[in-house]
């Protein structure tokens, strides 16, 4: 999987979590608490859902590695190779 | 023989449009069914039938905008006999259209309403995105929670596109902006609030959960706000002053803890649907029961009882933001407790000044009901909950 794979799929679960969003308008780093808006609960869906997606559980201290979608990238592709 | 009523769909909002039947003559209705769908201000509200019986007739057109309270729909008792006279109305043929004559007349300069929200379930954004792309939502296929429409789903305006005669008027946010402002103007106008703040260490609590939550994957863990709820829950079960409704006869307290949690929708507004027994529920089935609720509240999909029951209502800033928050009482509720955002702050333990994660509630309180002294107890009563959190 490369790094615009794992950006692609972050995003795509992104975008589920919050329907809202629209994808196009969605930058590289955007924090997705502060300028997306996504809440605890939110936050939460998302990591369940990457869980799902890429078999990676994110413990709750590496929250902040998924912060924007160029950290979450970069976070899930290290965990991957692992 | 029983008459199935419009019910309450909360204190906002005194009438609905009926959109959806979905039940029909001779089909067997227990207490809790979902029957109709009915859009309000709010979004479309999911009806439920509070008795046990077979629908005898359906008493409502579609399309009809009606008051709480009115007739919706006849039902009798397992055994009883149907009445001889027919029952009157009929229901006319399913249009999807809204009977234009329910609608109030616009102003010369203003469109006519489009018939955008019509039973339709749909996110405030969508919602206000196809106002503006003049998209009929019923033309739109919904992937969201339970076919809801999302953002995503609105396609742009032009060829192909299903679009509304007349440019979209005021958005639906503009609709549930007036649905708050009637409940809060109304509050403010009957409810002598007053309020209380305390703030808690919530370390213990914090630490505890961090741990809780290392052993358990994702769809698992709990949320430090799940806490709050059991513990608000709780001490509402306590201190009966707190939890209940306000009504011509003045104060009933409430047997049950209807708790009513505040969720805050994408496009904009804020809805405070309630979750039943809420001090009943261990905390994982209190966290999966705000999940499905802020899903279907962020989706619009809500249930008349949930619009209707809450007995105190919980409103929090979430993880960060504002120390504190004092907020007006949903009536005819007679407390809400505001939960300000955790900080780490200095905070003295044993003499010395130790950094602890720290929380303020604050209860805004009615005080046809209660005092100060209530107030404070509970208050106390969280307090003492949080610093226990394994017995939450």
């Amino acid at each position: 999987m490369t790094h615009d794979d794992i950006r692609t799929a972050f995003l795509e679960e992104l975008v589920k979590v919050a329907p809202d969003l629209d994808p196009e308008g969605i930058s590289d780093t955007d924090h997705i608490q502060d300028d997306l808006e996504l809440d605890s609960m939110d936050v939460l869906n998302l990591v369940a859902a990457l869980h799902v997606r890429f078999g990676v559980d994110i413990p709750e201290p590496d929250y902040i590695q998924i912060a924007t979608p160029a950290l979450a990238a970069a976070y899930l592709a290290t965990r991957l190779a692992a | 023989m029983g008459v199935f009523q419009m019910p309450s769909l909360g204190a906002d909002m005194e009438d609905g449009t009926l959109v959806e039947w979905l039940v029909n003559p001779g089909e067997t209705v227990h207490r809790g069914d979902i029957v109709a769908v009915v859009e309000t201000q709010k979004g479309a509200i999911e009806i439920e039938i509070f008795e046990d019986g077979i629908v005898q007739s359906l008493d409502a057109d579609l399309g009809s905008k009606l008051p709480v309270g009115a007739p919706l729909a006849t039902i009798l008792a397992e055994g009883e006999a149907p009445p001889s006279a027919p029952v009157a109305p009929v229901i006319p043929a399913v249009d999807a259209t809204p009977t234009v004559a329910v609608a109030p007349t616009p102003a010369p300069d203003v469109p006519k309403p489009a018939p955008l929200t019509t039973g339709v379930a749909a996110s405030p954004a969508a919602r206000k995105l196809a106002a503006e792309r003049g998209v009929d939502l019923a033309s739109v296929a919904g992937s969201g929670p339970g076919g809801a429409i999302v953002l995503g789903d609105v396609p742009a305006g032009g060829p192909g596109a299903v679009v509304s005669p007349t440019k979209a008027p005021a958005s639906p946010m503009v609709e549930m902006r007036k649905a708050i402002a009637s409940a809060m103007q109304r509050s403010k106008r009957e409810i002598p609030h007053f309020q209380l703040s305390q703030t808690v260490e919530i370390q213990t609590a914090a630490d505890w959960l961090a741990e809780r939550n290392a052993a358990v994957p994702p769809a698992e863990r709990i949320l430090l706000g799940a806490l709050f709820m059991k513990a608000a829950a709780l001490a509402a079960g306590k201190v009966s002053e707190m939890n209940g409704h306000y009504g011509p006869d003045g104060f009933t307290p409430a047997p049950d803890v209807n708790l009513g949690v505040a969720v805050a929708l994408r496009g904009g507004g804020l809805i405070a649907p309630a979750i039943p027994r809420a001090d009943t529920l261990a905390l994982p089935d209190l966290m999966a029961a705000m999940k499905d609720l802020v899903a279907r509240a962020r989706a619009m999909r809500l249930r008349s009882s949930e619009m209707s029951n809450g007995t105190l209502t919980v409103s929090s800033l979430g993880e960060s933001g504002a120390d504190a928050m004092a907020g007006i009482i949903f009536p005819p509720q007679v407390a809400l407790l505001a939960i300000g955002a955790p900080k780490l702050r200095p905070w003295v333990v044993d003499g010395a000044v130790v950094p602890r994660r720290l929380i303020t509630f604050t209860l805004s309180a009615d005080h046809r009901v209660s005092d100060g002294r209530q107030a404070n107890r509970f208050l106390a009563e969280i307090d003492t909950l949080l610093q226990t959190p394994e017995a939450l």
